[in-house]
C-alpha cells in the first residue's frame, strides 16, 4: 500500500515572511503565479510540463469558489487534476502527498502547489475591517449555527492560544512539566534562524531566560513560544522524478506519507494528548520503510513549543511523556544530534500564516539538495516533515528521501 | 444586555439552553447505543442514529484540564481577567468548554471534582453553564 517512490518535490520558491504591515501586496492571483514561477525556474522546468495544480481557498481573496478554474486560467494552465486543500497548517504536507499520488496513479507529470498568504492591495478600510474580524475570532466559524460560535465564544474559548495552552496544562498534570526545556526549543530554533538569512528573527539570539521573562498570554505559554503572524507564502513543484529539467538540482522523493483528523476542537477529543500527528507519523514512517531514527533531519510544525513537544513524542522520536527530557538531553540545532527546523521553525523564521508550513517543507527540501548554506547539514538524505492545523486538529507527516 | 458574545441558539441546541434557564441540565443520549453526547445534534456521533433522547443529568464532573489566561481572549471578555478556561468531563462522558467561578488559582487543580454553576448572564434569556469545585 501507499506510494512507490515515483513521486518528488523537484522544485521550490518561498517568500521571505516579513510584517504584514510593511510587506509588499498583490491580488493573490499575481502571488500564486509569481511563486508558481519562481518555483518553475527553481525546479529548471517550463510552465507547459504543469499538469496538476492544488491551492487552498479558504485564504483565497479574489475567489471561493472555483479556484483551481480559476488559477489555471489566470495561468494558463490545462489540468488534469484540481485541487483544493483546507487542512489549515497542515495544508502544505497534505498538497504534498495529494500530488504525489496523483503523479503515482498516472493522472499527471508535475503538479504545482501553492499557498499565497500576503495582502491583496485591497481598500484600506475593507481590509480593517477584514483583519479585525478575523483577530476578533480567530478567523474560525462564528457563523450562526457553528458550534464553535455557540458552545466556544461565549465561555471564552477562542483562536488557537488557549487550546494550546489547556494541552500543555493537561500534559504537566499528567506527565510533568519543566518551562526550561520548554524554553530551549524556542531557543535552539533560534540558534538556527541566526544561521538563515530569510528568517524574520535573524540575528536575534534568544536565551532560555528571555523566552520565560517574556509575557504569560495563557498558562503555561509565555509569548515567545507562540508563532508569530508574517505575510509570505510559497510554492513547490512535485513531479515525476525523471521529468525533464535544465538543471541537476536533487529531487526529494516523496517515500511516505500519514494523515489524520481528529476534532476541531481538543475539547472533544477522548483524549486531547493522543495527537493526530501519532497515527499520520506511523502511517508515513510504515509506508516509507524507515524509522524515526533513519531521519537526518525533523521539521517540525511549531505554532508553539507544545507542538513540537507532543509531535516528537507521537511520532516516535522519544517514548510518550519523556519529550521534556528528550529536549534537555539533545541538541536540536544544525550543529547538533537531533537537527529539528533547521531554518528556525515558524517561531524563529516567521509563520505566513496556512503558508507557515511549507517553510517546514522547503526547508527538508533545501537540505537534501544541499542548498542550505551556513546551516547545511553533513547527513541530509532524510527528512521527516509535520503539519499541524487547527488545534493538533489535523495533522500530516512525510518522509523525503535524496534521490 | 451584555456585549459579550451570546449563543444563538438553534432548533436544534434550544432544549440545552432552555434547559439553562431552568437552572437544569438537559443533553442528549442516543437511543440505539446509549452513547451520550455534548454539543446537541439531530445525530449520535457515535452510531449516526437520528433516534435520540433529551435526558436530566447533574452536571457533575471532573476538570479534564484549564488554562488561566493573561491577555483576554475577546476584548468584551476583560471584566472577567483573569479568564479560567477549562474542560470539563461529564460523568455520562460528554466534554464541554466552560470557565471556572468561585475559585481562587490555587484551589484549581487538573482531575479534581467539579460542579455546576448556573449563570443569568442575560436573566430570562442567556445562561451560561460555568463550575466551581464540588
Amino acid at each position: 500500500m501507499g506510494l512507490q517512490g515515483a513521486a518528488a518535490i523537484v522544485g521550490c520558491a518561498q517568500y521571505k515572511p516579513e510584517k504584514m504591515s510593511t510587506a509588499p501586496k498583490a491580488f493573490h492571483f499575481d502571488q500564486v503565479a509569481d511563486l508558481g514561477r519562481l518555483a518553475l525556474a527553481d525546479a529548471g522546468m517550463e510552465a507547459s510540463q504543469i499538469d496538476g495544480l492544488v491551492v487552498t481557498s479558504a485564504y483565497f481573496n479574489e475567489a471561493r469558489h472555483l479556484v483551481p478554474a480559476m488559477i489555471g486560467e489566470y495561468l494558463g494552465l490545462k489540468l488534469n487534476f484540481g485541487e483544493v486543500v483546507d487542512l489549515g497548517g497542515a495544508s502544505g504536507v497534505a498538497m504534498a502527498w495529494r500530488a504525489a499520488a496523483a503523479i503515482e496513479l498516472g493522472l499527471c507529470e508535475a503538479v504545482l502547489c501553492v499557498i499565497q498568504a500576503r495582502l491583496p492591495p485591497i481598500d484600506v478600510a475593507v481590509e480593517q475591517a477584514s483583519v479585525a474580524s478575523k483577530k476578533k475570532y480567530g478567523a474560525h466559524s462564528a457563523n450562526f449555527g457553528a458550534p464553535e460560535a455557540e458552545f466556544d465564544l461565549p465561555y471564552g474559548h477562542v483562536a488557537q492560544n488557549t487550546g494550546y495552552a489547556m494541552i500543555a496544562q493537561r500534559y504537566a498534570a499528567k506527565y510533568g512539566y519543566d518551562p526550561r526545556a520548554m524554553a530551549k526549543i524556542a531557543v535552539d530554533q533560534r540558534t538556527n534562524a541566526c544561521a538563515t538569512p530569510d528568517a524574520i528573527f535573524h540575528g536575534k539570539p534568544l536565551t532560555i531566560e528571555d523566552v520565560l521573562e517574556s509575557r504569560m498570554v495563557a498558562e503555561p505559554l509565555h509569548m515567545l513560544e507562540i508563532v508569530m503572524p508574517a505575510a509570505g507564502g510559497a510554492a513547490f513543484i512535485v513531479a515525476r522524478k525523471d521529468i525533464g529539467r535544465s538543471n541537476a538540482n536533487r529531487p526529494a522523493v516523496i517515500r511516505g506519507f500519514g494523515e489524520y483528523i481528529q476534532c476541531k476542537s481538543p475539547t472533544y477529543a477522548d483524549e486531547m494528548l493522543d495527537t493526530p500527528i501519532g497515527p499520520a507519523s506511523k502511517r508515513a514512517f510504515a509506508m516509507s520503510g524507515f524509522k524515526p531514527a533513519d531521519m537526518d533531519m525533523a521539521q517540525i510544525y511549531d505554532c508553539y513549543t507544545i507542538t513540537v513537544l507532543l509531535s516528537l513524542e507521537d511520532a516516535g522520536f522519544c517514548p510518550k511523556g519523556e519529550g521534556m527530557r528528550f529536549v534537555r538531553d539533545n541538541d536540536l540545532t544544525f550543529r547538533g544530534n537531533f537537527p529539528m527546523n533547521t531554518h528556525g521553525g515558524q517561531l524563529s523564521f516567521g509563520q505566513a500564516a496556512a503558508a507557515g508550513g511549507l517553510s517546514q517543507l522547503v526547508e527538508a527540501v533545501q537540505q537534501i539538495q544541499g542548498r542550505a548554506g551556513e546551516r547545511q547539514l553533513k547527513s541530509h538524505d532524510l527528512a521527516y516533515v509535520s503539519g499541524t492545523g487547527g488545534v493538533m486538529s489535523e495533522q500530516t507527516a512525510l518522509i523525503l528521501q535524496g534521490e | 444586555m451584555t456585549d459579550k458574545p451570546v449563543p444563538v441558539p438553534t432548533e436544534r441546541s434550544k432544549p440545552f439552553w432552555d434547559s439553562l434557564k431552568a437552572h437544569r441540565i438537559d443533553i442528549q443520549q442516543c437511543d440505539d447505543c446509549g452513547h451520550w453526547f455534548y454539543y446537541p445534534r439531530l445525530h449520535c456521533p457515535r452510531c449516526m442514529s437520528a433516534s435520540l433522547s433529551w435526558k436530566t443529568v447533574s452536571g457533575d464532573g471532573e476538570l479534564l484540564t484549564y488554562t488561566i489566561t493573561h491577555i483576554p481572549t475577546l476584548p468584551e471578555l476583560a471584566d472577567e481577567m483573569p479568564q479560567k478556561l477549562a474542560v470539563v468531563r461529564l460523568d455520562e462522558g460528554p466534554h464541554l468548554n466552560t470557565t471556572l467561578v468561585g475559585m481562587e488559582e490555587g484551589e484549581i487543580s487538573i482531575g479534581m471534582r467539579v460542579t455546576p454553576v448556573f449563570d443569568d448572564l442575560v436573566p430570562g434569556e442567556v445562561t451560561l453553564l460555568r463550575y466551581t469545585r464540588a
